[in-house]
């Protein structure tokens, strides 16, 4: 088996926005990457404001949109080569999109789509071992076909159908599940079934997790690591916990307090910097026009990804946390 | 069906019944054996209405209520035949050129495009100038059809390109579906809805296209419709010499057709806009 | 202040009419930020669209109505629901869901400004001198004057928000009523906002509503909160009280299933999902999802009663224990 299960290598979004004579470049994705091992099954979170990329960098790994540069690989093989295999990606790869109303046409029965995941890439050879196995999916979510079999989109909740995703997702066995803010349209009070979900499918199918959200909360709760992005670059990652305990990026710091926390009153005297400027300049860091602790290197240079100690990195020339206060804690 | 119809507004309902009666006398009064129209002096001509002839005649001793229905049945025949040309060729090109995108896109836009710029009134003149005064219903339909299908194809276009990047599109392909399923199991479901309005307008455009040219003298000679009909009695001067029951029934069955189609298709949109809650 | 009595409304749909809002009664005072939680379907968009009286077709109001009370000019004024909507941007004003889009997009920020500012309000005031006014509030809110000169779409989603807020409470209004001003902005833009919102509480001393689904937003900035359930009130009361000691199964049940940063411990979400509101169960709504339920609550729908001062409770065990 391959030593690691995905490497994200430099990978480079670009958009151009506007007409071909006076468009504008936007760089959604700054050399990204990343690598999650094969060894054991992971949650990894992606985590930043809107805009930041991370929907993107999402779509790059689904090979739904190709990076202007750098390259994606799947247990050691490139997905945008010509050796790619569209059947063993799939089976390989599965999404779980954000609207669970919006994953399933609304005029198609749900339960076609587990048959077809079923029947046409190669898992069941016959209808009664398709519902065999569509059954046995959507009882690990708590469901059953009995209860999903005939229905389209409107006759379900919002939790319900992203439950219905999360089992056709599971039908190819996938070493990856690539899920785009699962939890953000679903109700307060079904929230947290569908993220304990996600905890017991990584260990009961050793499937691993790439689990995009803006809920710090849910990703405190359930990630192994975690990586913050801020306009399209990686300017964080390590373990979940301990990134969120002590944050070393100035942003990560400034997202975890302002998560509106039930048991700690917000500083009504602090102020929240966020002039939005709309830069994507090369030129300095990125978040040095908003952060408290910028200084004249951070206005001129551009800072790389550094280790800080243990598997922790950081984009900052100031970081937070040092090498040696990380080694400790 | 009975849930349709408490639902459906004043309208459509109207819409609905004025349809079904002209679509009554074009293809089931139609179908009562009767004596051929057109062929001239089979009665004496310029004769009021009375039983035998409930419209009276023309001048040229036709029976005028036979050559209404003739007219009403051709004028829907090519009104339907011209609508299933324009959404069906329509929705074809329009959802593979959308779906397909690139280089297939590219060059099927530049087809229909020319074809939408292009007028059509001139172009329609000059072929049923080439017919020389005598034609087939079905070829009528599809000089007619030449131009009905480019614009429904823009349409479809976008509503393939929009659809093409909503997440249930990827759904369906990471469950392993191919193009030409995921084209007619997800993307032409919406199509479909959108399809019956546009039949229901480009029947209607046909009807006044050929109608147009028939007032214009430009509608073959030997093709009884509506349109011609009218133009028949007016070149007879059927106004100046009082017979009204030869021009006025077509007129009022043109217009009373249209205002029947157009409550049909405004009914209909009302009625959908209702249904989505709106 | 605000005053909610025996509320029914329902909406008009193919298959007939819907309800929305059960029996809904409560009041809301001066110089305080309320908070209306709850989830997808209960009923708390609608409640803010009658409190702010935009009841337009298929919404109907079935019973009972909003009664508006304000000073003017020293002595106290009723307006009741239909001519409530007479006072707009005067004593009340509406920030609505997904704002960033309510902007027209194609007229400068400054313009729009000047179109809603109604007549009375600028007296004999050239155009320059009203945008001086709203300039200089607009430097109160911390928010740049260039801000008239641009276009919506020059502004991010939360400058945009800012500049709604700025537009609804220039005129001072007594009550302004906000529906989920910061979903679809990041949570650091969020706080700013929220911020912004309680500076401007504080100074103004006027009531805000907020209604949110995010509990922990509540939790930040609300001194007294009603939770709605499938319609109803299901508990309310002082905010930090209702933290501390929730007293509605739901209530607790819902604050339990909150993620914190910093703690691990496992938490479990409510089985089950809220109730169709075309066909719900007799009883207390929440009765199929709750731990406690009796039969008495299967079959007979609480009453929303006081149960403590100023703790409004609609649960049948609350009540016993609290008699």
């Amino acid at each position: 088996m391959a030593e690691k299960l995905l490497e994200v290598k430099n990978v480079t979004k670009i958009f151009r926005i506007g007409s071909i004579l006076r468009g504008k470049r936007l760089v959604a994705v700054d050399d990204v990457s990343f690598d999650i091992d094969a060894a054991e099954p992971v949650i990894l979170s992606v985590v930043g404001e809107s805009g930041c990329g991370k929907s993107t960098l999402c779509r790059m790994i689904l090979r739904i949109h190709r990076p202007e540069m750098g390259d994606i690989l799947l247990s050691g093989r490139s997905i945008f080569s010509k050796e790619y295999d569209p059947t063993q990606f799939r089976l390989d790869v599965q999404p779980i999109f954000q609207n669970p109303y919006e994953s399933f046409s609304s005029r198609k029965a749900v339960d076609t789509y587990l048959y077809n995941t079923a029947m046409r890439l190669g898992i069941a050879k016959g209808r009664r071992e398709a519902e065999e196995i569509m059954d046995e999916s959507l009882k690990s979510v708590g469901l059953s076909l009995g209860v999903v079999k005939g229905k389209y989109t409107a006759q379900f909740s919002g939790g319900e159908l992203q439950r219905v995703s999360i089992a056709r997702a599971l039908i190819t066995r996938p070493k990856l599940i690539v899920a785009d803010e699962p939890v953000s349209a679903v109700d307060a009070s079904v929230k947290m079934n569908i993220v304990n979900l996600f905890k017991e499918l990584k260990d009961k199918y050793r499937v691993s997790f790439i689990y995009v959200t803006h809920d710090l909360s849910t990703a405190y709760y359930i990630s192994d690591y975690i990586a913050t992005l801020y306009r399209g670059c990686l300017i964080e990652y390590g373990p979940a916990r301990e990134v969120m305990d002590s944050p070393a990026h100035p942003y990560t710091e400034m997202l975890v307090n302002a998560v509106p926390r039930v048991g700690v009153k917000w500083d009504e005297e602090m102020v929240m910097p966020d002039t939005e400027e709309k830069e994507y300049s090369i030129t300095h860091c990125k978040f040095a026009p908003r952060c408290p602790y910028a200084t004249e290197e951070c206005r001129a240079k551009r800072p790389e990804l550094r280790s800080i100690g243990g598997l922790r990195k950081v984009m900052c020339f100031h970081p937070l946390v040092s090498s040696r206060t990380a080694d400790v804690g | 069906m009975k849930k349709f119809w408490k639902n459906a507004n004043f309208r459509l309902k109207a819409g609905i019944a004025i349809t079904a009666f002209f679509v009554f006398l074009g293809f089931v009064v139609y179908y009562i054996p009767h004596v051929d129209p057109f062929t001239y002096n089979t009665y004496r001509g310029k004769l009021p209405p009375s039983l035998k002839h409930p419209l009276g005649t023309t001048s040229m001793g036709q029976d005028v209520f036979w050559l209404l229905i003739e007219a009403i049945h051709n004028s829907l025949l090519i009104g339907f035949i011209v609508a299933t040309i324009g959404t069906v060729v329509g929705v074809f090109v329009g959802l593979l050129s959308g779906f397909s995108g690139g280089f297939v896109d590219r060059v099927l836009m530049v087809i229909t495009d020319t074809f939408v710029v292009v007028p059509s009134l001139p172009i329609l003149v000059l072929m049923t100038s080439l017919m020389k005064g005598s034609t087939t219903i079905i070829l009528m339909a599809l000089v007619l059809g030449v131009f009905a299908w480019a614009w429904p194809s823009r349409q479809i276009r976008s509503l393939a390109l929009s659809l093409k990047e909503r997440d249930f599109i990827h759904t369906a392909w990471f469950s392993g579906e191919g193009t030409i399923q995921v084209v007619v199991t997800e993307i032409l479901p919406y199509a479909l809805t959108w399809s019956l309005s546009n039949f229901m307008n480009a029947t209607l455009a046909a009807i006044a296209s050929e109608s147009s040219l028939a007032v214009l003298g430009l509608s073959p000679a030997n093709l009884i419709s509506l349109g011609n009909m009218i133009q028949w009695a007016r070149e007879r001067n059927a106004i100046f010499t009082g017979q009204w029951f030869w021009i006025g029934p077509p007129i009022v069955a043109t217009v009373l057709l249209f205002i029947g189609l157009f409550l049909l298709i405004t009914g209909y949109n009302d009625y959908l806009s209702m249904k989505r809650g709106r | 202040m605000l005053k909610v009595e025996n509320l029914s409304t329902s909406y008009r749909t193919i298959d007939g009419d819907v309800r929305v809002l059960n029996n809904i009664n409560f009041q809301i005072h001066e110089n305080e930020i309320f908070g209306i939680a709850g989830e997808s379907g209960c009923g708390k968009t609608t409640l803010l669209k009658v409190l702010y009286d935009i009841i337009d077709f298929p919404l109907q109001i079935d019973s009972g109505r909003v009664v508006l009370t304000v000073k003017e000019n020293g002595t106290s004024v009723s307006y009741e629901t239909g001519k409530i909507r007479d006072v707009w941007w005067k004593h009340i004003s509406y920030v609505p869901q997904a704002a960033q889009s309510v902007l027209n997009p194609i007229t400068r920020l400054r313009n729009q400004f000047l179109d809603s500012i109604p007549e009375e309000y600028r007296k004999n005031e050239t155009k320059e001198q009203t945008l001086e006014r709203v300039a200089h509030y607009l430097e109160e809110l911390s928010l740049s004057p260039d801000l008239l000169d641009a276009y919506p779409f020059q502004l991010s989603g939360g400058m945009r928000q800012r500049a709604i807020i700025a537009l609804a409470t220039f005129m001072s209004p007594s009550i302004v009523l906000a529906d989920e001003p910061t979903t679809a902005l990041d949570v650091v833009v969020q706080r700013g906002i929220l911020m912004m919102l309680m500076r401007l509480q504080k100074k103004l001393k006027n009531t805000l509503v907020l209604v949110s689904h995010d509990i922990g937003v509540h939790y930040q900035i609300t001194t007294r909160m009603g939770i709605m359930y499938s319609g109803s009130l299901a508990e309310l009361g002082k905010t930090a009280d209702i933290f501390r000691n929730p007293l509605h199964p739901y209530t607790k049940l819902l604050i339990e299933a909150l993620p914190r940063i910093g703690d691990k411990s496992p938490r479990a979400g409510i089985p089950g999902r809220p109730p169709a509101l075309t066909n719900p169960p007799a009883g207390c709504r929440f009765a199929p999802r709750c731990p406690y339920a009796t039969d008495t609550c299967r079959v007979h729908a609480p009453v929303f009663r006081e149960v403590q001062p100023g703790r409004f409770v609609a649960c049948h065990l609350v009540q016993e224990e609290a008699s």
